[in-house]
């Protein structure tokens, strides 16, 4: 059996997850920690570099409210956002929470444009805005920026700053003295054989979403092409879960609607460039199924239309035969052709189209650019086709799934206060634990600047937390430790013990392999719980049977081997995404209508139930084995 | 769409610190064989196509072919980045080509200040609403609230 080192660290300020939130949350905590001396360490399981959704950089900022009125178009208030996001999530999120990303969201794009993110403007410096809540950036490097502000400003620290990369966080750690307290968290290194054990005064938990839980549509050697990243394996809320705080909305997925196969983003197609889509007999499907979807009025006749409508238009467009879809990018030449009578500036109008058209894709999507070329498609002058895709947990795009937090004390209605031990802004429902990004549930829209303004938030809330408790050290004891060490590692144990039973070590009855594992879970996902499979339908009885199969992987998690690091890495990521999965379906087993019709819906009760216009929360405990799944009331600031 | 490593180029970084490659793939697929002292991907299956490693290697020993499942083999997109803009030379299946060239920053490479030009927190600041730089970085006096 291989030796493992154990390293504990101890901290005040801890940050697991460098994403948007957690490169946010550490230029904020460095901030507020350096007069008092605090300690901030920020884990990551890649490089902060080049880590998160963003990785690959982006073309466009999606919220950005413009309330100096320095904009081209659209100068918003977060009151309007708020609105905006409550009506495309279907009438419920945390209207708290939203506005309160909306008031601050526009520093956070200010602090980027000081740090060198090329923001589109005019003439007279206003950003472009390029929707209501939109503005274009050339962002290849926009995640190299923001990690390079989060660096510096942990550097600023001194000894008090540190950055651990390449650190798994599997679990989170309670406090011996208060068991509801949470007070660090544990992980090993994919690179080194060594098990980390972090004590910290506060945990603030921003590792991202989940991908992968539902079957992606490649599955071949394109199986990582999921729209977000494959890298998301969902350890925020499953070690949420595990730990006992409170989630909400974890049926609320979403399916995004792209560019077939590649995945390229449609946003600047249909807000910048007003590009048409279709269906296969060049007829209309947004709005041409009124007569099924007026039934989720008021909310579907609201401008804009929500997502999960027009997504449901396009599955409606579907079952009657009428795919594939298409995206005419060269009916925008044709348009320009007919409006702009200047042969100079005509061309001059359409080189522009086609520069932007081809920064789009690769500044965050790069395979959309190859699969026009591999194609042989000119967007300039063929469409290409539109499909809906596997459904991701993001609480920080149009979907709402992650932790029931505590609110900012000058927005948080009265009545959500019992819920949280103390009030702290994005604590969750246990003392000491914090999370953003795609971590807090029922608050959509954040999209990457929301998700760094919403890290600086929950980092100041952090450090004020930590500096109101200056008496406290966390109490965890070596047992706990080395007991965790060996849950973490178990699929390196199985593995050694069994593998020469075979004379292959690939097949073997003793243990799965964290890709099958993967594959199960997947499986039941597509064809159970409203999965693309199935056009994203379901019903209890679906549902029912789904939660029966993954409850054997539940038992077979126990059973992963892993050969290496890397393969320790994928049995965690699929361990994580199991969890995800049962906390999905059990809520869509709890949700008796179909309230996101094109993100799920249940065949059994195919409608809008305005009765149900509250959000459903589920936690785990994990001494009990027992969920624990109820309602929250939706109650409105606005 | 997977990475992949040219055999002739890729030394291994033998000359850095780090292997480029291994240190930036967001989802650790790069592995270097230390006896031929050449990276490869480990497991194609898993990558986003995200060009982290293309962009960052020193030999422009990495590319990335489109994904089997989906891609007319023959078409490739060919960054090269610079510290202030990217070049992108599209090859079409067909052979035609086509160049782009975009903005990446507008400030040098390790010039970031996070902190500097602001006031030095002050702890009995924790209690407002306000973040590193408000109100004024927004160009407004005030933060919206709740209407009472």
């Amino acid at each position: 059996m291989r030796e493992i080192a154990t390293e504990v660290v101890e901290t005040d300020v801890l940050i697991l997850g460098g994403g948007m939130a957690g490169c946010g949350a550490a230029v904020e905590a460095a901030y507020w920690a350096k007069p008092l001396g605090l300690k901030v360490t920020l884990v990551e399981k890649a490089a902060i570099d080049r880590s998160g959704p963003v990785a690959m950089g982006l073309s466009a900022i999606n919220t950005y409210m413009g309330m100096d009125g320095k904009v081209t178009q659209n100068s918003r208030m977060p009151d309007r956002y708020t609105e905006y996001v409550t009506n495309d999530q279907m009438g419920l999120a945390r209207q708290d929470l939203v506005f309160d990303v909306g008031r601050h969201v526009d520093s956070t794009v200010r602090h980027f444009e000081k740090w060198g993110l090329p923001l589109w403007k005019d003439e007279a410096g206003n950003f472009k805005k390029s929707g209501e809540w939109q503005v274009m950036i050339s962002g290849e490097s926009y995640k190299v920026l923001v990690a390079e502000a989060a660096k510096n400003a942990i550097g600023a620290l001194g000894d008090k700053g540190q950055l651990i990369e390449r650190v798994y966080i599997t679990h989170l750690l309670k406090d011996e003295k208060e068991p509801d307290r949470i007070c660090g968290a544990v992980g090993f290194s994919v690179r080194e054989d060594k098990f980390y054990a972090f004590k910290a005064k506060v945990v603030v938990l921003i590792l991202g979403g989940a991908v992968h839980v539902f079957r992606p549509r490649s599955q071949g050697e394109g199986f990582g092409r999921s729209w977000m990243p494959p890298f998301l394996g969902g350890s925020t809320y499953a070690s949420m879960i595990l730990a006992g705080a409170e989630l909400t909305q974890m049926d609320v997925t979403f399916v995004p609607p792209r560019f077939k196969d590649s995945y390229g983003p449609v946003g600047t197609f249909f807000l910048l460039f007003k590009t048409p889509a279709t269906n296969a007999y060049d007829g209309p499907y947004v709005g041409a199924y009124g007569s099924e979807t007026d039934k989720w009025a008021p909310y579907a006749k609201a401008k804009p239309c929500p997502t999960p409508v027009r997504n449901y238009e396009m599955i409606l467009c579907a079952q009657e035969g009428k795919s594939p879809f298409y995206i005419h990018t060269q009916r925008v030449v044709e348009r320009y052709q007919k409006e702009i009578t200047d042969p100079k500036e005509l061309k001059k109008k359409i080189k522009e189209y086609e520069a932007e058209a081809w920064e789009d894709f690769l500044d965050m999507t790069i395979a959309g650019a190859t699969n026009w070329a591999a194609h042989n498609v000119d967007p300039m002058e063929k469409p290409m086709e539109l499909q809906l895709s596997d459904p991701c947990f993001i609480g920080s795009h149009a979907a709402s799934c992650g932790a029931w937090v505590c609110g900012a004390e000058d927005l948080m209605p009265v009545e959500y206060k019992d819920a949280f031990p103390a009030q702290y802004n994005c604590m969750t429902t246990l003392l000491g634990l914090f999370t953003a990004g795609c971590g807090v549930g029922a608050c959509a829209h954040k999209f990457s600047s929301g998700s760094h303004v919403q890290g600086r938030i929950v980092a100041k809330s952090a450090v004020r937390f930590v500096n109101d408790q200056k008496g406290y050290t966390p109490t965890v004891s070596d047992a706990t430790i080395n007991k965790l060490k060996e849950i973490v590692f178990k699929p390196f144990t199985l593995y050694d013990e069994k593998k020469d039973y075979t004379a292959m070590p690939d097949v073997n009855p003793f243990y799965i392999s964290p890709h099958s594992f993967l594959f199960r879970v997947q499986k039941i996902m597509g064809e159970y719980a409203g999965g693309w499979e199935t056009l994203y339908g379901t019903s209890d009885k679906m549902l029912e049977v789904g939660l029966w199969k993954l409850a054997f992987c539940g038992e077979d998690a126990d059973k992963i081997g892993a050969k290496n690091l890397h393969e320790l890495l994928r049995a965690w990521e699929a361990i994580h995404r199991y969890w995800v999965a049962e906390a999905c379906v059990r809520t869509r087993l709890a949700r008796k209508e179909s309230r996101w019709p094109g993100y799920y819906f249940k065949h059994d009760y195919l409608k809008l139930d305005e009765s149900q216009k509250k959000f459903i929360n589920l936690k785990y405990d994990a001494d009990k084995k027992e969920w624990t799944v109820f309602e929250r009331p939706m109650i409105p600031i606005l | 769409m997977p990475s992949f490593v040219i055999t002739e180029k890729c030394d291994g970084c033998k000359g850095q610190d780090k292997t480029a490659c291994l240190y930036i793939c967001p989802n650790d697929l790069m592995v270097l064989d230390k006896e031929r002292m050449k990276a490869y991907n480990q497991e194609p299956n898993y990558c986003w196509e995200c060009y982290c490693c293309v962009k960052i290697c020193p030999q422009q020993a990495m590319d990335v072919r489109g994904y089997q499942d989906f891609m007319p083999m023959g078409a490739a997109s060919t960054p090269l980045r610079g510290t202030e803009d990217i070049m992108w030379t599209i090859t079409f299946r067909d052979g035609r080509i086509k160049r782009f060239k975009y903005a990446t920053r507008t400030t040098p490479e390790g010039s970031i200040k996070a902190l500097e030009g602001f006031p030095e927190a002050k702890p009995a600041d924790l209690a407002n609403q306000f973040l590193l730089g408000e109100p004024d970085i927004m160009g407004v006096k005030e933060l919206p609230t709740k209407k009472k």
